[in-house]
Protein backbone atom coordinates (compact mmCIF):
# COMPACT_ATOMS: atom_id res chain seq x y z
CA UNK A 1 0.00 0.00 0.00
CA UNK A 2 2.48 3.03 0.92
CA UNK A 3 4.81 1.51 -1.87
CA UNK A 4 1.50 3.15 -4.27
CA UNK A 5 1.04 6.17 -5.37
CA UNK A 6 -1.89 8.09 -4.67
CA UNK A 7 -2.96 10.36 -7.48
CA UNK A 8 -5.70 12.55 -8.26
CA UNK A 9 -7.09 12.11 -11.71
CA UNK A 10 -8.41 14.43 -14.22
CA UNK A 11 -11.70 13.65 -13.35
CA UNK A 12 -11.55 13.69 -9.50
CA UNK A 13 -9.95 17.39 -9.77
CA UNK A 14 -13.24 17.93 -11.69
CA UNK A 15 -15.32 16.74 -9.55
CA UNK A 16 -13.57 18.93 -6.85
CA UNK A 17 -13.91 22.14 -9.45
CA UNK A 18 -17.75 21.07 -9.28
CA UNK A 19 -18.11 20.97 -5.46
CA UNK A 20 -16.02 24.25 -5.33
CA UNK A 21 -19.24 26.14 -6.84
CA UNK A 22 -21.00 25.58 -3.92
CA UNK A 23 -18.10 27.20 -1.53
CA UNK A 24 -20.36 29.79 -0.11
CA UNK A 25 -23.47 27.77 0.91
CA UNK A 26 -23.04 27.89 4.56
CA UNK A 27 -21.15 31.62 4.38
CA UNK A 28 -21.33 32.15 8.15
CA UNK A 29 -20.13 34.60 10.63
CA UNK A 30 -17.53 32.63 12.41
CA UNK A 31 -15.62 30.90 9.69
CA UNK A 32 -16.99 32.42 7.08
CA UNK A 33 -16.59 29.69 3.72
CA UNK A 34 -14.99 26.67 6.03
CA UNK A 35 -17.77 24.68 5.23
CA UNK A 36 -17.96 25.41 1.68
CA UNK A 37 -14.06 24.73 1.29
CA UNK A 38 -14.01 21.35 3.50
CA UNK A 39 -17.07 20.43 1.05
CA UNK A 40 -15.02 20.83 -1.99
CA UNK A 41 -11.87 19.15 -1.09
CA UNK A 42 -13.95 16.04 0.32
CA UNK A 43 -13.83 14.36 -3.16
CA UNK A 44 -10.15 14.29 -3.06
CA UNK A 45 -9.92 13.40 0.24
CA UNK A 46 -11.70 10.69 0.20
CA UNK A 47 -9.45 9.39 -2.57
CA UNK A 48 -6.53 10.02 -0.49
CA UNK A 49 -7.82 9.09 2.76
CA UNK A 50 -9.28 6.07 3.15
CA UNK A 51 -7.92 5.41 6.65
CA UNK A 52 -10.67 6.73 8.98
CA UNK A 53 -8.10 8.77 11.37
CA UNK A 54 -6.66 10.88 8.39
CA UNK A 55 -9.62 11.63 7.04
CA UNK A 56 -11.25 12.90 10.27
CA UNK A 57 -7.93 15.21 10.87
CA UNK A 58 -7.80 15.73 6.78
CA UNK A 59 -11.81 17.44 7.55
CA UNK A 60 -10.49 19.23 10.38
CA UNK A 61 -8.25 20.83 9.19
CA UNK A 62 -9.83 21.97 6.37
CA UNK A 63 -12.60 23.61 8.69
CA UNK A 64 -11.02 26.24 10.29
CA UNK A 65 -11.17 30.16 8.85
CA UNK A 66 -11.59 30.68 5.31
CA UNK A 67 -12.82 33.23 2.96
CA UNK A 68 -11.65 35.23 -0.15
CA UNK A 69 -13.37 35.56 -3.56
CA UNK A 70 -15.58 32.05 -4.56
CA UNK A 71 -13.74 32.42 -8.46
CA UNK A 72 -10.21 33.07 -6.96
CA UNK A 73 -10.79 30.66 -4.16
CA UNK A 74 -10.18 27.84 -7.72
CA UNK A 75 -6.04 28.42 -7.75
CA UNK A 76 -5.81 27.55 -4.02
CA UNK A 77 -7.82 24.38 -4.26
CA UNK A 78 -5.56 23.56 -6.78
CA UNK A 79 -2.68 24.21 -4.78
CA UNK A 80 -4.12 22.64 -1.98
CA UNK A 81 -4.94 19.62 -3.81
CA UNK A 82 -1.16 19.45 -4.95
CA UNK A 83 -0.09 19.53 -1.12
CA UNK A 84 -2.57 17.34 0.00
CA UNK A 85 -1.97 14.56 -2.97
CA UNK A 86 1.83 14.97 -1.50
CA UNK A 87 0.88 14.40 2.04
CA UNK A 88 -0.90 11.19 1.33
CA UNK A 89 1.75 10.41 -0.37
CA UNK A 90 3.72 10.52 3.08
CA UNK A 91 5.77 13.62 1.91
CA UNK A 92 6.53 15.73 4.77
CA UNK A 93 4.13 18.07 4.60
CA UNK A 94 3.03 19.47 7.56
CA UNK A 95 -0.69 20.93 8.29
CA UNK A 96 1.28 24.83 9.18
CA UNK A 97 2.34 24.47 5.38
CA UNK A 98 -1.41 23.89 4.02
CA UNK A 99 -2.66 26.46 6.50
CA UNK A 100 0.04 28.91 5.00
CA UNK A 101 -0.53 28.56 1.54
CA UNK A 102 -4.47 28.90 1.84
CA UNK A 103 -4.06 32.68 4.42
CA UNK A 104 -1.19 33.62 2.12
CA UNK A 105 -3.06 33.25 -0.92
CA UNK A 106 -6.44 34.10 -0.20
CA UNK A 107 -6.30 38.02 0.68
CA UNK A 108 -4.26 38.89 -2.41
CA UNK A 109 -6.49 36.70 -4.56
CA UNK A 110 -9.56 38.39 -3.18
CA UNK A 111 -8.55 41.93 -3.74
CA UNK A 112 -8.15 40.45 -7.63
CA UNK A 113 -11.46 38.98 -7.44
CA UNK A 114 -13.85 41.95 -6.58
CA UNK A 115 -12.56 44.49 -9.13
CA UNK A 116 -12.45 41.76 -12.19
CA UNK A 117 -15.57 40.05 -11.82
CA UNK A 118 -17.87 42.54 -9.47
CA UNK A 119 -16.76 45.98 -11.00
CA UNK A 120 -16.29 44.74 -14.23
CA UNK A 121 -17.23 41.63 -15.88
CA UNK A 122 -20.41 41.86 -14.04
CA UNK A 123 -21.27 45.19 -15.08
CA UNK A 124 -20.54 45.15 -18.68
CA UNK A 125 -22.34 41.69 -19.47
CA UNK A 126 -25.10 42.84 -17.43
CA UNK A 127 -25.19 46.05 -19.13
CA UNK A 128 -25.25 44.68 -22.83
CA UNK A 129 -28.06 42.09 -21.53
CA UNK A 130 -30.01 44.69 -19.80
CA UNK A 131 -29.55 47.28 -22.69
CA UNK A 132 -30.97 44.60 -24.91
CA UNK A 133 -33.84 43.26 -22.04
CA UNK A 134 -34.98 46.61 -21.37
CA UNK A 135 -36.52 46.39 -24.88
CA UNK A 136 -38.25 43.31 -24.52
CA UNK A 137 -35.20 41.07 -26.42
CA UNK A 138 -35.07 38.04 -24.76
CA UNK A 139 -31.29 37.76 -26.46
CA UNK A 140 -30.34 39.89 -23.34
CA UNK A 141 -30.39 37.48 -20.22
CA UNK A 142 -29.70 34.57 -22.28
CA UNK A 143 -26.53 36.26 -23.68
CA UNK A 144 -25.51 37.53 -20.02
CA UNK A 145 -26.24 33.97 -18.37
CA UNK A 146 -24.15 31.97 -21.17
CA UNK A 147 -21.25 34.20 -21.73
CA UNK A 148 -20.78 34.18 -17.97
CA UNK A 149 -21.03 30.97 -17.42
CA UNK A 150 -18.75 29.87 -19.86
CA UNK A 151 -16.23 32.80 -18.58
CA UNK A 152 -16.56 31.56 -14.83
CA UNK A 153 -16.43 28.10 -15.64
CA UNK A 154 -13.58 28.18 -17.53
CA UNK A 155 -11.63 30.29 -15.20
CA UNK A 156 -12.72 27.77 -12.37
CA UNK A 157 -10.89 24.89 -14.11
CA UNK A 158 -8.23 26.48 -15.60
CA UNK A 159 -6.83 28.10 -12.65
CA UNK A 160 -7.48 25.02 -10.56
CA UNK A 161 -5.28 23.32 -13.26
CA UNK A 162 -2.56 26.03 -12.96
CA UNK A 163 -2.55 25.64 -8.90
CA UNK A 164 -2.52 21.93 -9.17
CA UNK A 165 0.11 21.58 -11.85
CA UNK A 166 2.49 24.89 -10.31
CA UNK A 167 1.69 23.42 -6.17
CA UNK A 168 2.84 26.00 -3.80
CA UNK A 169 5.76 27.61 -6.49
CA UNK A 170 2.23 29.27 -7.20
CA UNK A 171 2.53 31.43 -4.54
CA UNK A 172 5.04 33.41 -5.32
CA UNK A 173 3.78 34.09 -9.37
CA UNK A 174 0.68 35.76 -7.64
CA UNK A 175 1.68 38.12 -5.38
CA UNK A 176 4.10 39.11 -8.80
CA UNK A 177 3.45 41.66 -11.12
CA UNK A 178 1.22 39.82 -13.10
CA UNK A 179 -1.76 39.49 -10.84
CA UNK A 180 -1.45 43.15 -10.40
CA UNK A 181 -1.57 44.23 -13.98
CA UNK A 182 -4.79 42.38 -14.14
CA UNK A 183 -6.31 44.40 -11.80
CA UNK A 184 -4.98 47.36 -12.80
CA UNK A 185 -6.36 46.82 -16.61
CA UNK A 186 -9.84 45.69 -15.51
CA UNK A 187 -10.16 49.01 -13.19
CA UNK A 188 -9.13 50.91 -16.41
CA UNK A 189 -11.53 49.22 -18.36
CA UNK A 190 -14.34 48.92 -15.64
CA UNK A 191 -14.14 53.03 -15.08
CA UNK A 192 -14.42 53.64 -18.79
CA UNK A 193 -18.06 51.68 -19.27
CA UNK A 194 -18.94 53.05 -15.98
CA UNK A 195 -18.70 56.35 -17.32
CA UNK A 196 -20.43 55.61 -20.71
CA UNK A 197 -23.37 53.69 -18.52
CA UNK A 198 -23.97 56.49 -16.22
CA UNK A 199 -24.22 58.55 -19.62
CA UNK A 200 -26.20 55.95 -21.64
CA UNK A 201 -28.80 55.04 -18.28
CA UNK A 202 -28.91 57.21 -15.54
CA UNK A 203 -32.03 59.03 -16.91
CA UNK A 204 -32.59 62.41 -15.65
CA UNK A 205 -35.19 64.85 -17.64
CA UNK A 206 -35.44 68.60 -16.05
CA UNK A 207 -39.09 69.45 -18.22
CA UNK A 208 -39.37 73.16 -17.10
CA UNK A 209 -39.51 75.70 -20.27
CA UNK A 210 -36.87 78.13 -20.25
CA UNK A 211 -37.83 79.59 -23.38
CA UNK A 212 -40.55 79.98 -26.05
CA UNK A 213 -39.78 81.81 -29.41
CA UNK A 214 -41.59 82.01 -32.08
CA UNK A 215 -40.12 80.73 -35.12
CA UNK A 216 -40.80 82.47 -38.31
CA UNK A 217 -43.14 81.88 -40.96
CA UNK A 218 -41.26 78.75 -43.36
CA UNK A 219 -39.89 77.32 -40.37
CA UNK A 220 -43.05 74.99 -39.07
CA UNK A 221 -45.74 72.88 -40.90
CA UNK A 222 -48.71 75.22 -41.63
CA UNK A 223 -51.05 72.31 -40.77
CA UNK A 224 -54.28 74.17 -42.42
CA UNK A 225 -52.34 74.00 -45.65
CA UNK A 226 -51.75 70.65 -45.96
CA UNK A 227 -54.12 68.63 -48.12
CA UNK A 228 -56.84 66.49 -46.41
CA UNK A 229 -56.19 62.64 -45.59
CA UNK A 230 -53.55 60.65 -46.47
CA UNK A 231 -51.93 63.00 -48.82
CA UNK A 232 -51.97 65.79 -45.59
CA UNK A 233 -49.94 62.90 -43.71
CA UNK A 234 -47.47 62.13 -46.26
CA UNK A 235 -46.31 65.57 -46.90
CA UNK A 236 -46.33 66.62 -43.18
CA UNK A 237 -43.74 63.25 -42.61
CA UNK A 238 -41.81 64.89 -45.99
CA UNK A 239 -41.52 68.51 -44.28
CA UNK A 240 -40.84 67.41 -41.07
CA UNK A 241 -38.19 65.01 -42.92
CA UNK A 242 -37.22 62.93 -39.21
CA UNK A 243 -36.89 66.34 -36.99
CA UNK A 244 -34.43 67.45 -39.70
CA UNK A 245 -36.91 69.63 -41.33
CA UNK A 246 -40.00 71.67 -40.35
CA UNK A 247 -41.00 72.45 -36.68
CA UNK A 248 -44.30 71.22 -35.54
CA UNK A 249 -45.33 73.73 -33.97
CA UNK A 250 -44.89 77.60 -34.10
CA UNK A 251 -42.70 77.90 -31.52
CA UNK A 252 -39.43 76.73 -30.55
CA UNK A 253 -39.46 75.74 -26.78
CA UNK A 254 -36.55 75.16 -24.78
CA UNK A 255 -36.50 72.87 -21.83
CA UNK A 256 -33.77 73.39 -18.77
CA UNK A 257 -32.78 69.93 -20.32
CA UNK A 258 -31.93 70.79 -23.71
CA UNK A 259 -29.97 73.65 -22.18
CA UNK A 260 -27.82 71.33 -20.31
CA UNK A 261 -27.31 68.88 -22.74
CA UNK A 262 -25.76 71.89 -24.73
CA UNK A 263 -22.67 71.78 -22.32
CA UNK A 264 -22.60 68.10 -22.42
CA UNK A 265 -24.73 65.46 -22.76
CA UNK A 266 -25.74 63.38 -19.04
CA UNK A 267 -23.98 66.24 -16.94
CA UNK A 268 -26.83 65.88 -14.19
CA UNK A 269 -26.45 62.06 -14.33
CA UNK A 270 -23.07 62.48 -13.80
CA UNK A 271 -23.61 65.24 -10.87
CA UNK A 272 -25.88 62.98 -9.63
CA UNK A 273 -23.73 59.59 -9.15
CA UNK A 274 -20.69 62.18 -7.92
CA UNK A 275 -23.63 63.33 -4.78
CA UNK A 276 -24.34 59.59 -4.34
CA UNK A 277 -20.15 59.00 -4.37
CA UNK A 278 -19.63 61.57 -1.71
CA UNK A 279 -22.64 60.61 0.80
CA UNK A 280 -21.51 56.96 0.02
CA UNK A 281 -17.90 57.99 1.45
CA UNK A 282 -19.83 59.79 4.06
CA UNK A 283 -21.37 56.13 5.34
CA UNK A 284 -24.83 57.11 4.39
CA UNK A 285 -26.06 53.68 4.10
CA UNK A 286 -27.03 52.86 0.35
CA UNK A 287 -30.37 51.81 0.89
CA UNK A 288 -30.95 55.17 2.37
CA UNK A 289 -30.00 57.11 -0.95
CA UNK A 290 -32.04 54.77 -2.84
CA UNK A 291 -34.85 56.04 -1.06
CA UNK A 292 -34.22 58.82 -1.03
CA UNK A 293 -33.98 59.26 -4.38
CA UNK A 294 -37.55 57.81 -4.57
CA UNK A 295 -38.84 60.46 -2.46
CA UNK A 296 -36.95 62.88 -4.69
CA UNK A 297 -38.56 61.43 -7.77
CA UNK A 298 -42.11 61.67 -6.87
CA UNK A 299 -42.06 65.00 -4.75
CA UNK A 300 -39.96 66.72 -8.27
CA UNK A 301 -42.46 65.10 -10.13
CA UNK A 302 -45.45 66.74 -8.37
CA UNK A 303 -44.00 70.42 -8.40
CA UNK A 304 -43.27 70.18 -11.87
CA UNK A 305 -39.46 69.81 -12.44
CA UNK A 306 -38.85 66.23 -13.95
CA UNK B 1 -51.43 31.50 -13.13
CA UNK B 2 -52.33 27.81 -12.87
CA UNK B 3 -50.89 25.59 -10.05
CA UNK B 4 -48.12 24.56 -12.20
CA UNK B 5 -46.94 27.53 -12.87
CA UNK B 6 -47.35 28.79 -9.19
CA UNK B 7 -44.75 25.63 -8.43
CA UNK B 8 -42.41 26.57 -11.11
CA UNK B 9 -42.20 30.33 -9.90
CA UNK B 10 -40.98 28.77 -6.42
CA UNK B 11 -38.97 27.08 -7.88
CA UNK B 12 -37.68 29.44 -9.69
CA UNK B 13 -37.45 31.24 -6.26
CA UNK B 14 -35.39 28.80 -4.50
CA UNK B 15 -32.84 28.52 -7.19
CA UNK B 16 -32.42 32.57 -6.95
CA UNK B 17 -32.27 32.05 -3.58
CA UNK B 18 -28.90 29.88 -3.41
CA UNK B 19 -27.34 31.64 -5.91
CA UNK B 20 -28.05 34.69 -4.03
CA UNK B 21 -25.12 33.48 -1.32
CA UNK B 22 -22.81 31.24 -3.88
CA UNK B 23 -23.22 33.90 -6.49
CA UNK B 24 -21.97 31.47 -9.24
CA UNK B 25 -24.34 30.52 -12.25
CA UNK B 26 -26.19 34.39 -11.57
CA UNK B 27 -29.89 32.98 -11.24
CA UNK B 28 -30.21 36.15 -8.45
CA UNK B 29 -29.46 38.79 -11.22
CA UNK B 30 -32.45 40.71 -11.76
CA UNK B 31 -31.97 39.79 -15.57
CA UNK B 32 -32.25 35.90 -15.02
CA UNK B 33 -34.67 36.09 -12.23
CA UNK B 34 -37.15 37.80 -13.81
CA UNK B 35 -37.02 36.37 -17.53
CA UNK B 36 -37.22 32.95 -15.54
CA UNK B 37 -40.44 34.01 -13.90
CA UNK B 38 -41.66 35.72 -16.91
CA UNK B 39 -41.16 32.53 -18.57
CA UNK B 40 -42.76 30.18 -16.74
CA UNK B 41 -45.94 32.53 -15.80
CA UNK B 42 -46.57 33.56 -19.57
CA UNK B 43 -45.46 36.10 -19.56
CA UNK B 44 -41.99 36.17 -20.74
CA UNK B 45 -41.36 39.65 -22.84
CA UNK B 46 -43.42 41.86 -19.18
CA UNK B 47 -40.17 39.41 -17.27
CA UNK B 48 -37.68 40.04 -19.65
CA UNK B 49 -38.37 43.95 -19.89
CA UNK B 50 -38.82 44.05 -15.87
CA UNK B 51 -35.53 42.09 -15.86
CA UNK B 52 -33.22 44.95 -17.64
CA UNK B 53 -33.97 48.08 -16.09
CA UNK B 54 -33.69 45.94 -12.29
CA UNK B 55 -30.44 44.93 -13.96
CA UNK B 56 -29.32 48.65 -14.21
CA UNK B 57 -29.85 49.35 -10.61
CA UNK B 58 -28.49 46.35 -9.37
CA UNK B 59 -25.26 46.89 -11.27
CA UNK B 60 -23.19 47.51 -8.26
CA UNK B 61 -24.72 45.21 -5.56
CA UNK B 62 -21.92 42.64 -4.61
CA UNK B 63 -21.64 40.32 -2.19
CA UNK B 64 -17.76 41.35 -1.06
CA UNK B 65 -17.09 39.77 2.58
CA UNK B 66 -19.23 40.41 5.48
CA UNK B 67 -20.00 43.56 3.62
CA UNK B 68 -24.21 43.97 3.23
CA UNK B 69 -25.22 44.90 0.07
CA UNK B 70 -29.12 45.27 -1.17
CA UNK B 71 -30.36 41.82 -1.84
CA UNK B 72 -31.16 41.86 -5.97
CA UNK B 73 -32.73 38.59 -5.58
CA UNK B 74 -35.70 39.19 -3.43
CA UNK B 75 -36.47 42.25 -5.10
CA UNK B 76 -35.87 40.46 -8.42
CA UNK B 77 -38.22 37.77 -7.96
CA UNK B 78 -40.84 39.40 -5.72
CA UNK B 79 -40.93 42.52 -8.13
CA UNK B 80 -41.70 40.17 -10.88
CA UNK B 81 -44.34 38.36 -9.44
CA UNK B 82 -46.14 41.52 -8.49
CA UNK B 83 -45.74 42.66 -11.84
CA UNK B 84 -47.47 39.66 -13.69
CA UNK B 85 -50.36 39.57 -10.90
CA UNK B 86 -50.95 42.96 -11.18
CA UNK B 87 -51.74 42.63 -15.02
CA UNK B 88 -50.68 46.28 -15.74
CA UNK B 89 -48.70 45.40 -18.59
CA UNK B 90 -45.53 47.49 -19.10
CA UNK B 91 -46.91 50.24 -17.90
CA UNK B 92 -46.48 48.38 -14.75
CA UNK B 93 -42.58 48.15 -14.57
CA UNK B 94 -42.38 51.31 -12.80
CA UNK B 95 -44.21 50.42 -10.25
CA UNK B 96 -42.76 47.09 -9.70
CA UNK B 97 -39.12 48.78 -9.61
CA UNK B 98 -39.97 50.93 -7.15
CA UNK B 99 -41.50 48.57 -4.94
CA UNK B 100 -38.35 45.79 -5.67
CA UNK B 101 -36.44 48.61 -2.93
CA UNK B 102 -37.85 47.61 0.04
CA UNK B 103 -37.63 44.06 -0.67
CA UNK B 104 -33.91 44.15 -1.57
CA UNK B 105 -33.43 45.56 2.17
CA UNK B 106 -36.11 42.82 3.55
CA UNK B 107 -34.06 39.95 1.75
CA UNK B 108 -30.87 41.52 2.86
CA UNK B 109 -31.92 40.97 6.95
CA UNK B 110 -33.20 37.35 6.10
CA UNK B 111 -29.74 36.50 4.78
CA UNK B 112 -28.72 37.96 7.84
CA UNK B 113 -30.48 35.09 9.61
CA UNK B 114 -29.90 32.25 7.22
CA UNK B 115 -25.82 33.21 7.73
CA UNK B 116 -26.65 33.36 11.76
CA UNK B 117 -28.02 30.07 11.59
CA UNK B 118 -25.08 28.40 9.07
CA UNK B 119 -22.93 29.52 12.11
CA UNK B 120 -24.51 26.46 13.89
CA UNK B 121 -24.78 24.26 10.95
CA UNK B 122 -20.50 24.74 10.72
CA UNK B 123 -20.25 23.59 14.59
CA UNK B 124 -22.66 20.35 13.60
CA UNK B 125 -19.70 19.99 10.44
CA UNK B 126 -16.85 20.21 12.83
CA UNK B 127 -18.48 17.19 15.01
CA UNK B 128 -18.45 15.28 12.02
CA UNK B 129 -15.27 15.70 11.37
CA UNK B 130 -14.29 14.28 14.24
CA UNK B 131 -15.91 11.26 13.14
CA UNK B 132 -14.39 11.28 9.74
CA UNK B 133 -17.77 11.36 8.67
CA UNK B 134 -17.42 13.16 5.20
CA UNK B 135 -21.00 11.94 4.04
CA UNK B 136 -22.92 14.22 7.17
CA UNK B 137 -20.53 17.30 6.08
CA UNK B 138 -21.99 16.77 2.78
CA UNK B 139 -25.19 16.39 3.93
CA UNK B 140 -24.95 19.83 6.09
CA UNK B 141 -23.89 21.84 3.27
CA UNK B 142 -26.63 21.15 1.23
CA UNK B 143 -28.92 21.97 3.87
CA UNK B 144 -27.33 25.13 4.40
CA UNK B 145 -27.76 25.49 0.63
CA UNK B 146 -31.14 24.82 0.84
CA UNK B 147 -31.82 27.39 3.30
CA UNK B 148 -30.46 30.38 1.33
CA UNK B 149 -32.87 28.70 -1.31
CA UNK B 150 -35.81 28.96 0.94
CA UNK B 151 -35.04 32.15 2.03
CA UNK B 152 -36.71 33.43 -1.40
CA UNK B 153 -38.81 30.34 -2.10
CA UNK B 154 -40.98 31.13 0.82
CA UNK B 155 -41.66 34.92 0.57
CA UNK B 156 -42.37 34.34 -3.03
CA UNK B 157 -45.08 31.15 -2.04
CA UNK B 158 -46.32 34.17 0.23
CA UNK B 159 -46.83 36.34 -2.19
CA UNK B 160 -48.47 33.99 -4.92
CA UNK B 161 -50.51 33.45 -1.89
CA UNK B 162 -52.51 36.74 -2.38
CA UNK B 163 -54.90 36.13 -5.06
CA UNK B 164 -53.98 38.63 -7.78
CA UNK B 165 -57.51 40.55 -7.37
CA UNK B 166 -56.27 42.25 -4.27
CA UNK B 167 -52.91 42.72 -5.82
CA UNK B 168 -54.25 44.71 -9.09
CA UNK B 169 -56.64 47.01 -6.63
CA UNK B 170 -53.86 47.65 -4.22
CA UNK B 171 -51.29 48.90 -7.34
CA UNK B 172 -54.54 50.68 -9.47
CA UNK B 173 -55.34 52.49 -6.21
CA UNK B 174 -52.08 54.18 -6.48
CA UNK B 175 -52.21 57.53 -7.55
CA UNK B 176 -50.50 58.49 -10.97
CA UNK B 177 -48.33 60.82 -9.58
CA UNK B 178 -46.57 58.28 -7.47
CA UNK B 179 -46.49 56.07 -9.77
CA UNK B 180 -45.11 58.49 -12.49
CA UNK B 181 -42.86 59.60 -9.79
CA UNK B 182 -41.61 56.27 -8.86
CA UNK B 183 -40.79 55.42 -12.47
CA UNK B 184 -38.70 58.97 -13.00
CA UNK B 185 -37.13 57.93 -9.09
CA UNK B 186 -36.12 54.29 -10.88
CA UNK B 187 -34.30 55.84 -13.68
CA UNK B 188 -32.17 57.58 -11.67
CA UNK B 189 -31.60 55.46 -8.58
CA UNK B 190 -29.04 53.63 -10.92
CA UNK B 191 -26.68 56.42 -10.29
CA UNK B 192 -26.10 54.88 -6.65
CA UNK B 193 -25.03 51.05 -7.95
CA UNK B 194 -22.10 52.81 -10.35
CA UNK B 195 -21.10 55.21 -7.43
CA UNK B 196 -21.04 52.21 -5.31
CA UNK B 197 -18.31 50.71 -7.79
CA UNK B 198 -16.72 53.54 -8.67
CA UNK B 199 -15.46 54.22 -4.79
CA UNK B 200 -14.17 50.87 -4.99
CA UNK B 201 -12.30 51.22 -7.92
CA UNK B 202 -11.20 54.82 -8.58
CA UNK B 203 -7.59 56.01 -8.25
CA UNK B 204 -6.05 58.55 -9.61
CA UNK B 205 -4.59 56.61 -12.54
CA UNK B 206 -8.03 55.48 -13.44
CA UNK B 207 -10.34 58.59 -13.85
CA UNK B 208 -9.16 59.92 -16.71
CA UNK B 209 -10.86 56.49 -18.75
CA UNK B 210 -13.77 57.62 -16.73
CA UNK B 211 -13.95 60.91 -18.38
CA UNK B 212 -13.27 59.45 -21.96
CA UNK B 213 -15.94 56.46 -21.48
CA UNK B 214 -18.22 59.43 -20.54
CA UNK B 215 -17.96 61.65 -23.01
CA UNK B 216 -17.81 58.69 -26.12
CA UNK B 217 -20.91 57.68 -24.94
CA UNK B 218 -23.03 60.43 -26.42
CA UNK B 219 -22.22 59.41 -29.43
CA UNK B 220 -25.07 57.41 -29.85
CA UNK B 221 -24.24 55.26 -32.83
CA UNK B 222 -21.28 53.41 -30.80
CA UNK B 223 -23.15 50.37 -29.16
CA UNK B 224 -22.07 48.87 -26.12
CA UNK B 225 -19.85 46.32 -27.58
CA UNK B 226 -18.07 49.18 -29.67
CA UNK B 227 -17.68 50.95 -26.21
CA UNK B 228 -16.13 47.54 -24.72
CA UNK B 229 -13.73 47.23 -27.51
CA UNK B 230 -12.38 50.59 -26.73
CA UNK B 231 -12.27 50.74 -23.37
CA UNK B 232 -10.56 47.36 -23.16
CA UNK B 233 -7.90 49.03 -26.24
CA UNK B 234 -7.50 51.64 -24.04
CA UNK B 235 -6.41 49.67 -21.67
CA UNK B 236 -3.96 47.26 -23.30
CA UNK B 237 -2.23 49.94 -24.69
CA UNK B 238 -1.92 51.97 -21.52
CA UNK B 239 -0.23 48.80 -19.80
CA UNK B 240 1.73 47.92 -23.09
CA UNK B 241 3.19 51.40 -23.19
CA UNK B 242 3.79 51.71 -19.74
CA UNK B 243 5.75 48.53 -19.84
CA UNK B 244 7.62 50.19 -23.42
CA UNK B 245 8.28 53.44 -21.25
CA UNK B 246 9.54 51.87 -18.59
CA UNK B 247 12.35 49.74 -20.52
CA UNK B 248 12.83 52.40 -23.23
CA UNK B 249 13.40 55.17 -20.26
CA UNK B 250 16.45 52.54 -18.63
CA UNK B 251 18.28 51.79 -22.34
CA UNK B 252 18.32 55.30 -23.00
CA UNK B 253 19.97 56.10 -19.84
CA UNK B 254 22.24 53.59 -20.34
CA UNK B 255 23.01 54.97 -23.38
CA UNK B 256 23.57 58.78 -22.34
CA UNK B 257 26.04 57.18 -19.60
CA UNK B 258 28.59 55.94 -21.50
CA UNK B 259 27.76 58.76 -24.24
CA UNK B 260 28.80 57.12 -27.32
CA UNK B 261 26.35 58.39 -29.62
CA UNK B 262 27.13 61.77 -28.50
CA UNK B 263 31.30 61.11 -28.99
CA UNK B 264 30.77 59.41 -32.33
CA UNK B 265 29.47 62.46 -33.70
CA UNK B 266 32.69 64.40 -32.28
CA UNK B 267 34.93 61.92 -33.47
CA UNK B 268 33.29 62.68 -37.01
CA UNK B 269 34.27 66.66 -37.10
Amino acid sequence: MADKKISLTKADRFNVMWHSQFLQGSWNYERMQNGGWAYSLIPALRKLYSNKDDMSAALQRHLVFFNTHPYLASPIIGVTLALEEDKANGAPVEDEAIQGVKVGMMGPLAGVGDPVFWYTVRPILGALGASMAISGNVMGPILFFVLWNLIRIGFLWYTQELGYKAGSAITKDMSGGLLQKVTRGASMMGMFVLGALIERWVSINFVPVVSKTPIQKGGYIEWSKLPDGAAGIKQALIQYNNGNGLSLTKYKTTTLQNNLDQLIPGLAALLLTFLCMWLLKKKVSPIWIIIGIFVVGVLFHLWGIL
Amino acid sequence: MNAIQMILVVVVAFLAGMEGILDEWEFHQPLVACTLIGLVSGHLSLGVMLGGSLQMIAMGWANIGAAVAPDAALAAVASAIILVQGGQGVSGIGTATGIAIPLAVAGLFLTMIVRTISTAIVHIMDSYAKKGNWRMINVWQWIAVCLQGLRIAIPAAALLAIPSSAVRAALSSMPSWLTEGMTIGGGMVVAVGYAMVINMMASREVWPFFAIGFALAAINDLTLIALGAIGLSLALMYLALEDKAGKGGSSNNAASGTGDPLGDIIDDY
